[in-house]
């Protein structure tokens, strides 16, 4: 007689497993991350590198400290994932502190504090960014003109100079090789009562985007058609925060072209696509079914649209992702779907 | 009716499209096997409870002889696969989740393979008849169910019912029993459906098939080239396609309402095998002794299906294939999402069981430890019940049986998509039968609770009301006697009267004279 060890149905094994899902998102960043150092210069690699080893190293110490198995959930690469979304946010050659303060908030705070892995309300890298962008302002918005158009490019050692010891070549100054973002130019030029057209006739903006930002943009939405190809996420966020905002611009554009940029303009500049594809998408902090994902996504293009027209900054993917956060009970509430074979009722759409 | 079913196909709701590795065990024709010497007959081999033995140790019984049956539960009956004697009546290992012992009859072939006298009815047999066959013949439904397929008939029969679905999607990768049964004997089957297409008055009989099956599709064309109400439809292979309630709304595009079945909406869905099964015991008289098996698996050597009789040791149908690789790790009854793992190849084919699915290491999920749920909607993306599985397993781990009630686990049908797809290993089915019988525990509790609290309400109000027919009866008791020593009183007031009265004026006659 052979005797079999027995066990649960289903017995195949399981398809995907959360490394694989993160290591799959990180993959998908890679070619935006090419563009932002292509474009931009060697800040973007230092930057990357500060945000991942500190969050490798906060993500070590609350796990002992919450006596979590270590190996396992540091295998999980979800920490790189927070760190690498969160340095594609900062500006390249923003301190060295901003990365570590950052992580400090994102994984400690916004993350283990929670709970840990699954149970935080908050998108940690959102968290991270939004504490540093609203607690030194001078730091991240010290952003960098694509390389074409910079009267000076920082080589790799002056880059390190730059981050590590705020140390910059004697024949420049910190005024001189930072620049405002594309988003900012625009917001000031409409606030100073000039037309968009005019504004954007500065060399820093692109063919519907920023210069180089409309590239990087590009690079990210290439990634996050493969997430989609490869069903990391679903097409549910990215295509209602997408088609939203499109939505919402194209009629004050028609309107009036004066004060109101294209819609594509919009789109491309600023947090939007990598927001739409790889934040928004953060599944923990979303929702989860189908029609939640729709609200969600479009939930999120109308408070960065808000605020980048009413509002204090110049864009606001961040706070976007982070109201909606909290958010998301009330959603799931209202968005269950139907069970199977459970007729339509009243509270049941 | 609007629609027709079938003429048009519509989509369920998530499910898997997953490689279906059906063709291993289908390059060769289905094997008989030999006589085996000893057969296990369990007496519960249908829904409800168990059959009783009516045949005694060292009785000598022929092929097809009923051995049990229980005459209060339909489909009860169980019949001897050989001839032989019978060498005990006790409890034995049963294909069943947990591996118990449940009671068998256990008969020891004499290699003669007598069999009884065949009855065959003839095909205008009324509709009373037939199903006095079924239920003789211990049909139960061999897609699994294993429910009395002459009550599910009946019940059917007193409902219009109009269309005649035969569900030969058998969704689960690795199970090809249905497959090879509708390629090889598709007259069978159709003679089968033509008796329930008669007894119910149906219009029409879709033959549901998968994609997949190219074979099936040409024998049936050919088996029903003259019957004008007989239709072969393809159905995408999509596991779960084969649920009941997912081929309804597949071939209808509407839902089975969560607390009707399919005959409310004019439907019938048996499975090819029970079809076939109807038309052996109605035209040929012979009753439920053997189905089709498949065997199969990377850890077999040679996967096949074969016919084989029930009560037989799966070993046997093993050995039949060539028997085990030496990487085998797991046996299972059924598929690798549904099945059932089995601890011993020990156990009897019962009526049920359709498939031995033989695995290695690689095949089956290492134990691993779950981690937290991302809430990534990859379950919600394929649940076919429409659930949300994620807030289902949030509400369990946290004891809010009301949510999870209110969220509709009982329209789960445990198909284990929600579980294979998720990314941190969670058992979710496990987590889901196990609220399940924590929802019927509670429904009894309740039940009891209420039973206990009428019964003290009852109690209460008893005493209450004995106790006050007792002050009432006291007081009238009461009320009575002083009433009678009023009554006294006022008698011995008048003697008392008539005492002085007397006194007063002594009794003189001659005053009153004087008067």
């Amino acid at each position: 007689m052979t005797r079999f060890a027995i066990g649960g149905a289903p017995h195949m094994p399981p398809q995907k497993t959360i490394t694989g899902v993160m290591l799959q998102v990180l993959y998908a960043l890679i070619p935006g991350i090419i563009a932002h150092w292509w474009f931009f210069g060697w800040g973007i690699l230092f930057q990357l590198g500060l945000a991942v080893a500190a969050a490798l190293l906060f993500e070590w110490l609350m796990l002992r400290a919450r006596k979590q198995p270590v190996g396992l959930f540091m295998r999980d690469c979800s920490a790189p994932v927070t760190a690498v979304l969160f340095a594609l946010c900062i500006p390249p050659l923003a301190p060295w502190w901003i990365a570590v303060v950052g992580m400090l908030f994102a994984i400690v705070i916004a993350k283990h504090l929670y709970g840990g892995l699954g149970h935080n309300l908050f998108n940690p890298a959102m968290i991270g960014y939004v504490v540093v962008l609203i607690s030194f302002p001078r730091e991240m918005t010290a952003w960098l003109p694509p390389q074409e158009i910079a009267e000076q490019v920082l080589s790799f050692s002056q880059t390190a100079n730059a981050i590590f010891l705020a140390q910059i070549p004697d024949t420049l100054s910190w005024d001189a090789i930072s620049q405002a973002t594309p988003l900012d130019t625009i917001k000031t030029g409409i606030e100073q009562n000039r037309m968009v057209a005019e504004v954007r006739q500065a060399p820093i903006f692109g063919d519907f985007g920023g210069l180089g930002w409309e590239w990087i943009a590009n690079w990210y939405a290439l990634g996050g058609l493969w997430l989609l190809y490869r069903r990391v996420i679903s097409w549910d966020v990215p295509v209602s925060m997408l088609a939203t905002e499109i939505a919402l611009t194209l009629p004050a554009y028609l309107i009036d072209s004066g004060t109101n940029p294209v819609p594509l303009q919009h789109v491309f500049s600023g947090a939007v696509v990598i927001g739409a594809f790889f934040i928004a998408t953060d599944p923990v902090t979303g929702c989860a079914s189908p029609r939640g994902k729709l609200v969600f996504g479009a939930g999120v293009a109308v408070i960065t649209l808000v605020i980048r027209r009413w509002g204090g900054y110049p864009d606001g993917v961040a706070f976007g992702v982070l109201l909606m956060n909290m958010a998301v009970p009330l959603i799931d509430r209202y968005t269950r779907p139907r069970a199977y074979g459970y007729a339509k009722q009243d509270g049941h759409p | 009716m609007q629609h027709i079913p079938g003429e048009q196909l519509h989509h369920f709701h998530g499910g898997l499209r997953l490689r279906h590795n059906k063709k291993i065990a289908c390059r060769q024709p289905i094997a008989d096997l030999p006589l085996s010497k000893r057969y296990v007959i369990p007496l519960s081999q249908h829904a409800g409870a168990p059959a009783t033995s009516c045949v005694s140790v060292g009785d000598q019984v022929l092929k097809y002889q009923p051995l049990a049956e229980n005459p209060g539960i339909p489909g009860a009956r169980v019949h001897a696969p050989s001839s032989g004697r019978i060498e005990a009546i006790e409890r034995h290992l049963v294909p069943l989740p947990g591996g118990p012992q449940a009671p068998c009859i256990v008969l020891q072939s004499d290699g003669r393979d007598e069999p009884l006298p065949l009855d065959p009815l003839p095909v205008d047999a009324s509709a009373d008849v037939l199903l006095a066959r079924m239920d003789a013949a211990g049909i139960v439904g061999l897609g699994g169910a294993v429910f009395s397929t002459a009550a599910k008939v009946d019940g059917a029969a007193r409902q219009n019912i109009h269309t005649l679905v035969l569900n030969g999607a058998e969704c689960e990768p690795y199970i090809a029993c249905d497959e090879m049964l509708m390629r090889e004997q598709p007259e069978r089957i159709v003679r089968g459906a033509q008796v329930l297409h008669r007894l119910l008055g149906t219009e029409r009989v879709i033959i549901a098939i998968e994609d997949q099956m190219g074979a099936v599709k040409q024998a049936f064309d050919t088996a029903t080239k003259d019957l004008e109400d007989f239709q072969v439809t393809r159905v995408t292979t999509i596991y779960p396609e084969g649920g009941e309630r997912q081929l309804i709304e597949v071939l209808t595009g509407e839902q089975v309402p969560a607390d009707g079945f399919p005959q409310d909406m004019g439907l019938l869905v048996q499975n090819v095998g029970t079809v076939a099964a109807v038309a052996d015991a109605v035209l040929d008289g012979r009753p439920l002794i053997e189905r089709v098996v498949t065997v199969t698996g990377p850890g077999i050597r040679q996967p096949g299906n074969v016919m084989a009789r029930i009560g037989t040791p799966v070993r046997e149908l093993i050995e039949a294939c060539g028997g085990y690789r030496e990487d085998a790790r797991r046996l299972i009854m059924g598929g690798p999402l549904m099945g059932v793992a089995l601890a011993s190849d020990q156990v009897p084919v019962s009526k049920a069981f359709n498939c031995a699915l033989v695995l290695r290491e690689k095949d089956i999920r290492a134990p691993q430890p779950a981690m937290p749920c991302i809430n990534c909607g990859e379950c919600v993306r394929v649940c076919p019940a429409q659930l949300l599985p994620q807030e289902l397993y949030w509400y369990i781990r946290s004891d809010q049986y009301d949510e999870v009630e209110a969220l509709n686990l009982s329209a789960c049908i445990e198909c284990g998509c929600c579980d294979f797809i998720c990314p941190s290993h969670i058992p979710l089915v496990d987590y889901y039968r196990y609220a399940k019988d924590e929802l019927r525990q509670r429904a009894e509790d309740r039940t009891r609770a209420e039973l206990a609290k009428a019964r003290f309400d009852a109690r209460t109000e008893r005493l209450a009301r004995i106790k006050a027919e007792r002050k009432a009866a006291r007081e009238k008791k009461k009320k009575a006697l002083a009433q009678a020593r009023d009554k006294q009183a006022r008698i011995a007031a008048a003697v008392e009267r008539s005492k002085a009265r007397r006194e007063q004026t002594p009794p003189d006659d001659t005053g009153s004279d004087r008067t």
